[in-house]
């Protein structure tokens, strides 16, 4: 009969143990887990990701459902334990569950430390480490104020992604400089500063003398008598064993559970792994020690002999745009030596501490892909006398090898941990790759788990498998933008947003564009992204743009143009018309078109005339029609309650006031609206990008046709009871294609891509991102509704139209 | 046969953008790359005619805005996948005034 192993915990050291002993001692054990939190094992050093919103709770999972299915595990979801009872070895949870066991493994992590200032149990007060944590700090949605006391690992991965959701936060931390624990002042200068690039408060030596309030948060007071207001506050101060189980049970407990190089507690049939463990005196806090921990302890219980040593560990901090690496010990002291790199411009600083020629510290900020080669040479304790002038330099440097990446991940030992995470090597992950015959990165993930938990080793696992495999390897899995680089639209538009990149060089240098001023393709996308992103912040690059959006008109196949001035809604009157019949005249154009759109073109007019024309079509009040414009084109109305007698509402009207609060909007592809006065649909509005069909009782929205390349009827998107909401939901959902859209994606498109439920949840069902979503659009129209026709009229871009240079034409006459 | 002309300065020319010089033969373009180099070519794709000095420019390279051919500013060559080719114009640069090579072509009239 199988032994019974109850696990009290069911975080990232039990799951990783667990894989170990199924691996080694299949069948052994009948295996029961109890777990605090109502769900599966998951990766909570992706938390961060999953709170800045670059990943979901479905992409972390380690675990499913069907993982302890196939292993016969018994997982109590929700079910605390509250009693070891040693004697009878039963455990006993909340909820009622009792379970008896051979042996245990107390598994119970650790809790976050809250200061007992006054206010800290106020509403408001959360901590960081759950996936319900996450929950409620996402609950307060973008523009809250949030105050993060805590300025180590924990607290600025929680501030980063709380800004990156649209917050305002203030970071406080009690010692003079950022993560102390991990960090030299130089360096935590330098991730202070990053962090106050990207609009992040960071107050040090900040002493938190209570939090403010009555029923809930209002502020945070320091001791010096500074009060910031709030409406959040996160503490991440640090965390502590949660050793309180197991001390009630009468194990000897000093910081964490004590136990011994086999993990087990006094008590011979109990063993305690993971955070809440004291092993030699240390507790860990990392993912790396605990992952050494669960191999010992599986093998232990396997009947294999095994002991846990301890573990010298290193640190990454997850925050996207910013790279910071340290390992080991970095205090000074006599016997010690150190070197120091600095390039302030390229805010690159790296600083070894060296005792006896061994390296024994490493910081890097900026630039850390010798991280691992340094962490190698730590733990090894490798002399480095003969590479000491340049050994700041890092490997590539080292016995003249060529300063190739690549090249510098071949030079590798084979023991050279390649992820610090899950302690794996190069030589596992080369071994898998050849003996497994695999080919991706998922391989790897599922073969080695290198790569596979903070992710920040991910392209060291790309290089070995280029390595390995050389052309045989093709990581393409998403479709790039275009030859200049291997990203995707969707990953391109999430690191303009995560690092902060406001111009197209800017992209081009971070995201490491393969050509020097990328290309007719990924230009106008960029640009379109950047002036989506930034409104107000980035300058549009005009020569980035197409022809048409440069100059305002549309290029017609023998290089003249014609010109489309806006008529609201499809209304118009004698002196608009008789202005365009001047205009035509004047200039001798040509041609003379009622569009589609409800408007008339103008076709056949030379460039160089373009400033004239519409100098005068303004001098009539009229504007750019943008009918060249990847933005908003036309609103299509038929003549509604003012004139039909089937009108229910004022469809004219409301397709006026559409056009006019929308005007001068860069979406990205074109966006045509219509609204119909009843369902009779005279506007044909069912087939347009957002169409309203006007009915008694309000306004239905709709939204994702089309009527060009493809057919497609719209979708109902939701009801409006006024004018008021339905212009709100319009907006809401134009400013969400314009953050989600892909350049030259269609709504249609968009919306099959990223479906209607997610589109629902957006602007109808949830009212507060609604109207986050609308007020960022009036934002961004703040420096988008200029007539582009006006402005050149003025002078700008005069050099479009006009030549450089005439030659020929009046000296021939002489 | 053929004489040097100054057709204007650098400044005239936004960078990565481009604009004529009307010669009775036809229109030139006049381009100006991210790096400054500058070429002449003739303005005219051997496709469908379109005016490559309205073209989006990238490296030493435009794209037509008719119908996207790519054609290598410093050879005139269509690239990729498209066959074709345009007159080069030799340009000469000093202190940031053009110079451009005018054959007996181009000043015709006489």
């Amino acid at each position: 009969m199988a032994e019974r192993l109850v696990i009290i915990g069911n975080g990232m050291a039990p799951g990783r143990m667990l894989e170990h002993l199924f691996e080694a001692a299949p069948g052994q054990f009948d295996v029961t887990i109890f777990n605090a939190e109502p769900r599966v094992n998951y990766n909570r050093l992706m938390l961060s990701p999953v709170l800045s919103g670059e990943k979901t709770y479905e992409d972390i999972i380690t675990h499913g459902d069907d993982w302890y299915a196939a292993n016969n595990v018994t997982l109590h979801k929700s079910s605390p334990v509250t009693l070891i009872d040693r004697e009878a070895r039963r455990v006993v949870s909340t909820n009622g569950i009792v379970a008896d066991y051979d042996k245990l493994v107390i598994a119970t992590g650790s809790s976050p430390f809250i200061p007992p200032v006054p206010g800290h149990q106020l509403p408001g007060v959360v901590t960081y480490r759950d996936l319900d944590d996450v929950d409620k700090m996402l609950a307060a949605g973008p523009g809250c104020k949030v105050v993060v006391i805590g300025g180590g690992l924990l607290g600025l991965e929680a501030a980063a992604g709380l800004k990156m959701q649209g917050m305002d936060v203030t970071v406080l931390h009690l010692m003079p400089t950022l993560m102390e624990r991990q960090l030299d002042p130089a360096a935590g200068y330098l991730l202070e500063r990053a962090f106050k690039d990207r609009g992040i408060s960071v107050i040090t030596k900040a002493n938190t003398k209570q939090v403010l309030g009555t029923d809930r948060v209002e502020g945070v007071e320091l001791n010096d008598g500074t009060i910031i207001d709030c409406s959040m506050v996160v503490m991440a101060v640090g965390i502590r064993p949660a050793s309180g189980l197991a001390k009630a049970a009468g194990l000897a407990v000093n910081r964490g559970i004590v136990v011994d190089d086999q993990l087990r507690t006094d008590d011979p049939h109990v063993f305690a792994l993971g955070e809440c463990a004291e092993h030699r005196g240390t507790c860990y806090g990392l993912v790396a020690p605990l992952y050494e921990m669960g191999e010992v302890l599986a093998k232990t219980l396997a009947g294999q002999p095994s002991a846990y040593q301890g573990s010298v560990t290193s640190t990454k901090l997850k925050v996207t745009g910013i790279d910071l690496f340290s390992a080991g010990d970095f205090g000074e002291a006599e016997d010690r030596e150190e070197v120091v790199l600095r390039d302030a411009s390229a805010g690159v600083y790296k600083r070894l501490v060296l005792k006896d020629d061994r390296i024994i510290g490493a910081v890097l900020y900026g630039e850390t892909s010798d991280g691992p080669w340094y962490f190698d040479l730590l733990k090894r304790g490798v002399d480095t006398r003969e590479m000491r002038d340049t050994l700041i330099f890092g490997q590539a440097y080292q016995g003249g090898a060529a300063l190739d990446p690549m090249a510098a991940v071949a030079a590798l030992p084979d023991e050279a941990e390649i992820c610090g995470c899950n302690g794996v090597c190069k030589g596992k992950i080369t071994g898998a790759i050849t003996g497994k015959g695999l080919n991706t990165l998922d391989g790897v993930r599922a073969h080695t788990k290198a790569s596979a938990s903070c992710g920040s080793c991910t392209h060291l696992v790309e290089q070995l498998l280029h390595v390995t495999l050389g052309d045989a390897y093709n990581p393409a899995a998403v479709q790039p933008m275009c030859p200049c680089t291997e990203y995707g639209h969707d990953d391109v538009r999430r690191l303009i947003i995560a690092k902060g990149l406001k111009s197209i060089p800017a992209v081009m240098q971070e995201l490491e564009w393969k050509t020097s001023c990328g290309c007719a393709k990924c230009r106008p996308a960029l640009n379109y992204y950047l002036v989506s992103d930034w409104p107000g912040e980035y300058e549009d690059d005009g020569q980035s743009r197409f022809i048409n959006e440069r100059v305002h008109a549309n290029i017609q196949k023998d290089g003249t143009y014609s010109v489309v001035p806006r008529m609201w809604g499809g209304m118009t009157n004698p002196k608009e018309l008789r202005a365009i019949a001047d205009v035509a005249d004047k200039f001798a154009i040509p041609a003379v078109k009622v569009t589609g759109g409800q408007r008339i073109d103008l076709l056949g007019v030379k460039k160089e005339d373009l400033p004239l024309v519409w100098a005068d079509l303004n001098a009539a009040g009229m504007v750019s029609g943008a009918a060249y414009a990847k933005g908003l084109r036309t609103v299509k109305t038929c003549v509604g309650s003012d004139w039909c007698r089937f009108g229910t509402q004022d469809s004219t009207g409301l397709g006026i006031r559409l056009e006019k609060f929308m005007w001068g909007s860069w979406t990205p592809a074109k966006v045509k609206l219509a609204v119909s006065g009843c369902p009779r649909n005279c506007a044909e509005a069912t087939c347009k990008d957002i169409g309203v069909i006007c009915v008694d009782s309000g306004y239905d929205i709709h939204f994702a046709g089309a009527a060009g390349l493809d057919i497609k009827g719209t979708e109902l998107l939701c009801h409006a009871d006024t004018e008021d909401e339905a212009l709100e939901i319009i907006v809401a959902l134009t400013q969400l294609y314009r953050e989600q859209g892909r350049y030259l994606e269609r709504i249609y498109k968009w919306a099959k891509r990223v479906g209607t439920p997610s589109i629902l949840a957006n602007v109808v069902t949830d009212k507060e991102k609604r109207r986050h979503y609308y007020e960022r659009f009036v934002y961004s129209q703040t420096f988008a509704q200029i007539d582009p026709w006006e402005e050149r009229v003025n002078g700008k871009d005069a050099h479009e139209f006009a030549a450089m240079a005439e030659f020929g034409m009046p000296v021939a006459a002489e | 046969m053929s004489d040097w002309i100054e057709i204007g300065t650098i400044d005239a020319i936004p960078r990565r953008g481009s604009r004529c010089v009307n010669t009775p033969a036809g229109k030139i373009a006049v381009f100006r790359t991210q790096e400054d180099q500058v070429f002449a070519i003739e303005n005219r794709c051997p496709h469908k005619h379109g005016p490559l000095s309205e073209g989006i420019v990238h490296g030493a390279s435009v794209t037509c805005p008719l119908h996207n051919w790519v054609f290598d500013l410093t050879t005139g060559q269509a690239l990729g996948a498209d066959e074709g080719q345009v007159k080069t114009y030799p340009i000469d640069l000093v202190d940031g005034r053009i110079f451009m090579a005018f054959t007996a072509d181009l000043v015709a009239a006489e």
